[in-house]
Formats: C-alpha cells, structure tokens, sequence
C-alpha cells in the first residue's frame, strides 16, 4: 500500500532522514520504533508533506506522493495523528470533528458512527476540545482522524504523556482500527506496547532502518531487548 | 446638571463611532486568527469603501453604490494577500507590522492622488442631516440606525459564519492550530486570503455606513486602525466577539470624555485605555491567558 524508497529529509542542512526504505500493506499495523531523535516524527512529517522531503520516492497505492502539500495528503487517503494530539483546543469536541471531516462530504453520518465507538467524546461533545483529559485528547485526536476516513493512518507517539492504564486503552483502539479495513503505521518510543501490537516492526537509529521483522520477532530479538525495551520487558512478557 | 436627553446623546455617538471600532477591531481579529499578522492597513480598507462608494454613487443608486464598494475592497484586499502576504517566507512580526504599515501608507498615497484632499460623504442613506429622530428626548440623526442595524446584522452574520459552517469552523482551525488544519485537508493558503476578503469587507461596509456622519478623507484610516487596534487589544486578540463590546467601550470613553475633559484628549482616550489593557490585563478583558496552549500540556 504504502512504498517508501530511500526517502531523504531534514532541516536546513541537516540531514535527519538518511535514505529510508520500507513498506506497509493493506490491513497491517506496522510500528516504526527508536529512541529521541532518530527522526520518526520527522518521517511521518516527511511522508504527508509537512516537511518537504529533499528526495526518494514515496508510493502509495502506486501513486506517487512524494513532496505533495500537507492539505492534499488526506484526499489521497493519508491521515496523520501527529505528535502530542494537535487539537484544536479552542473548538468544541464535535467541531474538532467537523474540521477532521472536511473534505469528507458525509462527514456527519462518520462523526456519528465515530462517536457510537467513542462514547465518552460523546459525552463531551460540547466541550472545547482544551479542556479533555490526556487520554480523551488522545482519542479525539484518533477520531478526528477517522472523521477523514483514512485508507492509511499514520500515528505519531500516541502514548506520549499517557498513564500506562490510558496507553493500554489507546493501544485496544488503534487494533480495533484494523477491523475498520484502516492500515496504521505507527511511531512508537513505547517499544513494548507498539510491538506487541504490530504485525511488523521497523528499528529506527540516527535516520536510517537498521531492523526489520516481525513484531513478535523483533520483541525476542536480543539487540532490540537491550536497546529498546529495557528490564522492565522481561517483568511483562516473560 | 445634563439631562437625561443629553446623555442619551453622548452614549450614542459614542455607540456610533464605537461600532464602526468594533467592525475594524473584527477586522484586526480575523486577519490575526488565520494568518497571525497584525494588519495596520485595515483601517485603510474602511477608507477605501467610503470613497470608492462615494465615486460609484455619482452615477449609480446609493445600494448599488454601497455594493460595489464593498465587493471592490474585498478583491483588493484578497489580492493583497495572495500577491504581497502569501509570497512572503516566514516573515517575523517586527516585519509583518512594518509591512501593513507601509502599506496603509502607500494606500494613502494612492487615495490622495485619486481623490485628493477633501473630505467626501455619502448622501445620507434616509433623511439629510437635518432630519432626526426623537428618542427620550435627544435627537439622533436617521443615520445612527443605520450604522448600528448595519453593524449589527453584520456581526451576527460573520458569527453564524464562524460558528456553524463549515467554511467558518475551518477557519477558526486555522487559527487554532495551522498544522492540524493542513493535515484535515484545509488549503491554509486560501483560508489565509478569504480572512482578508471577509476583513476588507467588513471595513469598506463600516466606511460606507459611517460616510455620511464621519465624512471621508484620504487619511481617516490611520486613526481609525489604531482605535481599532485598542479596541481589539482590548477584547483580547483574536477573540472575534470580544471585539464589539470592546469597541463600543472605546467609542463611549471617546464621547464621555468630552464632557470631562477638553475636546483634544478625545483621541487620546484610545490610547490611554490601549496602555492601560497592556499593562493590567494584556490578554484583552474577555480574553483568557492560557488559550491556545492547552493542547499542548498533558
């Protein structure tokens, strides 16, 4: 579905994106982990646009989409959740949804079925978006999302800054997701949750992949263990 | 002692300019929502629709007249945007404020040269200005109406706009936060040129309904942006509604001044209220403080 071949980016002159190559297929949930600054939130802004790549090839569903601006990504299907949610705090829950449906005509009868999923936005749909707990803002962030009925979800860090209970929450939506017929490729610190939920996995060091595999796979595998998931892991998974 | 009538009189004048404030302060608001730039030339677009009007009713009916001004301004003012504003990278504010300043400058001039110095007026809407209305004793000149129905409806029409369309909510996304917006699928660039389209023509319909009771002339703009800019300070900025409160308040501590003070501090009053919300409360009277980070704490 999605097909990235040696895509470069970065700022001014500073290359993040070394020359990354991977892929995402329909109904898979593949999660892209590294640690601070290895350039996965500088990927997915690669990807819809809002940091112009510098060069590579980005496909998706044999269509290239490198370098298109941001606002086109979500006619062609890509939706991104970006880091730390990006609502729209001053705007009540449901018009935060209004505005994810834009270029959706039958976006009332989407934030409908969005809100039947999420009964506590439901709740709240009057409030400014500003005043929801983490965990809420994280969902709305999602449902706003879904509002643009995305072939290909692309998710920034969306544990961050989340009670561990919250995150287990957050990580049961985002595998329903696949239910919906929506792909995610998610980027992850929180290796453990993201692995466990994935299909396939990537490892991300310094801008460039240094591992693939399986994401049971890549959670036994020694280097990533060491790396990535620290002592706690074994306490969870074994 | 003044009478009842006599201060019935002060508050609507002050009412009268205050609204046409409050129309410039919406102006500064929504131009500063999208597009994050504080545009001093926005007192020059009221000008432009009073004279532009003033030209087009020599040989058209006063609607018409009104119309067309209005429609002209818009298109000036959008084309300002994607010709001057959108070609820009990045510019800081300190550039920004420089820029619509020189702008409204290079307006002015233009304006001098098409229309020279005098002062213009629109013909009286309804009656001339002998004609008035009694209300609680005070004569008010038909016009008043005009300008207060005329702001009025405009107000609540720009609101249902920003609140229940879907046009309106995305530019309040914008202004809420411009990279979420992008990645909803809205065009910023386009948002940014219909918030100075909406702006223009607020400014020119405010320049033609004030015409006839302020008069027109090339340089009334300048007073007018900073009055307007109190008046949007003063409401909190970006805060659209806030504004018409804000600019009545203004228009008012103008008229009542008079009584108090001499006639020459009328134009000071703008600025001493613009200190003074500066220095006890800078995020504006309605405006809340903490608006617009939220969504970046956990």
């Amino acid at each position: 579905m999605l097909r990235i071949r040696n895509l470069r980016s970065g700022y001014g002159s500073l290359e993040v994106i070394k020359g990354i190559s991977l892929h995402v297929e329909r109904g898979e949930i593949v999660a892209l982990i590294g640690a601070n600054g290895a350039g996965k939130s500088s990927l997915l802004a690669s990807i819809v646009g809002l940091l112009p790549p510098w060069g590579g090839s980005i496909v998706l569903d044999g269509r290239e989409i490198f370098g298109i601006p941001a606002w086109r990504c979500v006619s062609h299907g890509v939706v991104l959740v970006p880091e730390g949610r990006q609502l729209f705090p001053d705007l009540s829950v449901r018009d935060n949804l209004v505005v994810g449906g834009y270029r959706n005509k039958d976006r009332n009868l989407d934030i409908d079925q969005v809100l039947e999923r999420f009964p506590r936005l439901r709740e709240r749909s009057a409030q400014m978006a500003g005043t929801l707990s983490g965990g809420e803002q994280q969902m709305l962030a999602i449902a706003r999302a879904l509002v643009a009925r995305p072939r290909l979800l692309l998710l920034d860090e969306p544990s961050m800054g989340l009670a561990p209970l919250i995150v287990k929450d957050v990580f049961a939506i985002i595998r329903g997701l696949r239910d919906l017929g929506t792909t995610v490729f998610l980027v992850e610190q929180n290796a453990v949750m993201a692995l466990a939920a994935a299909d396939r996995g990537y490892v991300l060091e310094t801008g460039e992949v240094v591992m693939e595999g399986r994401g049971a796979d890549l959670m036994t595998n020694p280097d990533v263990k060491c790396a990535y998931l620290g002592k706690a892991s074994k306490e969870i998974w074994e | 002692m003044v009478g009842l009538s006599q201060v019935l009189q002060y508050i609507m004048s002050g009412v009268t300019v205050g609204s046409i404030y409050a129309i410039v302060a919406i102006g500064f608001n929504i131009i500063y929502g999208t597009t994050g730039i504080i545009n001093f030339a926005q007192g020059e677009f009221v000008m432009l629709g009073g004279m532009i009007a003033v030209t087009l009713a020599s040989f058209m009916p006063l609607p018409v007249a009104v119309a067309g001004a209005v429609l002209l301004v818009m298109l000036c003012s959008g084309a300002l945007e994607i010709f001057i504003f959108r070609r820009l990278r990045r510019p800081s504010l300190l550039q920004m404020i420089i820029i619509t300043i020189g702008l409204s400058i290079v307006i002015q001039e233009v304006a001098l040269h098409i229309w020279d110095e005098k002062v213009r007026s629109l013909p009286y809407f309804t009656g001339n200005e002998c004609s008035s209305v009694r209300l609680l004793g005070a004569g008010l000149s038909p016009q008043v109406f005009w300008v207060l129905g005329t702001v009025g409806v405009t107000v609540t029409v720009l609101h249902g706009f920003l609140r229940y369309t879907i046009i309106g909510k995305a530019m309040r996304a914008c202004a809420s936060n411009v990279s979420a917006a992008q990645l909803a699928g809205i065009n910023v660039a386009n948002m940014r040129t219909l918030a100075f389209m909406v702006s223009g023509a607020l400014g020119a319909l405010g320049g033609c309904v004030i015409s006839p009771i302020t008069m027109t002339q090339y340089d009334m703009g300048t007073s007018l942006a900073i009055k307007g800019f109190a008046a949007a300070i003063l409401g909190g900025l970006g805060n659209h509604m806030a504004a018409v409160p804000a600019g009545l308040l203004v228009g008012l501590a103008e008229s009542v001044s008079v009584y108090f003070l001499p006639a020459a501090y009328k134009d000071a009053m703008a600025f001493a209220i613009l200190l003074l919300v500066l220095f006890v409360r800078p995020h504006g009277l309605f405006g809340a403080p903490e608006v617009g980070t939220s969504s970046r704490e956990f």
